[in-house]
């Protein structure tokens, strides 16, 4: 049997269990302080640390062949671009707006 | 190379040994997350479109969420996800025993996710907030937040029939435990089936903060 058989302590899941409940209270604390634009991006930061710790322990990646972990990194950078593409689209639709105005502009 | 072991059983011909046997079921449940995580990421492009062109509607509608509730079904389901790791650490220690009562463990907190859910659905229902030509509640705050509740539904939804899923697969892990058809030399099924809750517990992780905690 190779190393890959890591058995991890119930302790250290028991830590990691911890430190999830602990983010969630600080995400649920922090959701009730007003900063504007940036609630979303503190609650998406402490989502992916949560998130990270659950891949890596949990879902054992951390110990395992990086083949795994290379086909979820790979999904995630999959989803961003999805997303971020697609958001350049949707966030700059209302430009058109003003280049057609622009055009009126010049006929007139 | 041949053994002896109680895995014989269990290991099909046509792989090397035990240990590829192993990683290609892995690698196969690992390729199908990638799956799960693009088609929800589907929806998560819905959400990201429809709040960034309607902010106002879905900071007035998220009030409409229990946030104690909400924050109640994340803790279930990290401690599920606990119990799933640690009926995988008891049949790697040889104790199939304690492994069984995990996953009822872990079969009873999913059904608590359910049971949550339920009441928030059925409330939400007394009120007409229902997801798409069903939707009926007449908008506070000046706004109408239909395209919320849609989103809401859908999302929430498709998480709730995954909890459901991954309750049917630990009930079938649970009752081969009791039967004693795992052991330290082969659990694949129940790492797998691991694989799949921990990605239900990310997919509420995200959800979350994402519905309950705006703003």
């Amino acid at each position: 049997m190779t190393t890959k058989n890591h058995i991890i302590p119930v302790k250290n899941y028991l830590l990691i269990t911890a430190a999830l409940f602990v983010l969630t209270v600080v995400t649920v604390a922090v959701s009730f302080v007003d900063l504007g634009g940036f609630n979303v991006v503190v609650a998406l930061a402490v989502a992916s640390v949560k998130a990270t710790l659950v891949a890596l322990f949990f879902m054992h990646l951390w110990y395992d062949n990086k083949l795994y972990m290379l086909i979820f990194v790979i999904a995630i950078v999959i989803l961003a671009v999805f997303i971020i593409i697609i958001m350049f689209d949707v966030m700059t639709r209302d430009d058109i707006y003003q280049f057609a105005q622009s055009l009126t502009g010049l006929l007139t | 190379m041949s053994e002896a072991t109680a895995h014989n059983g269990n290991l099909e011909h046509h792989f090397i040994d035990a240990e590829q046997q192993k990683d290609s079921a892995k690698i196969g449940m690992w390729l199908f997350l990638l799956t799960e995580i693009l088609t929800f990421g589907g929806l998560f492009v819905a959400y990201t479109i429809f709040r960034s062109l309607n902010p106002e509607m879905f900071f007035n509608a998220h009030k409409f969420l229990d946030t104690e509730l909400g924050a109640f079904n994340t803790i279930v389901l990290i401690t599920s996800s606990l119990t799933m790791a640690l009926a995988i650490q008891s049949l790697q220690v040889n104790k199939p025993k304690l492994a069984y009562r995990y996953l009822l463990a872990t079969f009873i907190f999913a059904a608590t996710f359910l049971v949550v859910k339920y009441f928030e659905y059925s409330h939400k229902f007394h009120l007409g907030q229902l997801p798409g030509r069903f939707y009926t509640f007449e908008g506070v705050e000046g706004t109408n937040p239909h395209i919320f509740f849609g989103i809401y539904f859908m999302m929430t939804g498709l998480h709730g029939i995954h909890v459901i899923i991954g309750m049917g697969l630990i009930l079938w892990l649970a009752i081969k435990t009791r039967k004693l058809q795992f052991s330290p030399d082969y659990y694949t099924p129940v790492e797998n089936v691991g694989l799949f809750w921990h990605l239900v517990d990310l997919i509420w992780i995200f959800l979350f903060p994402l519905f309950y905690l705006i703003g």
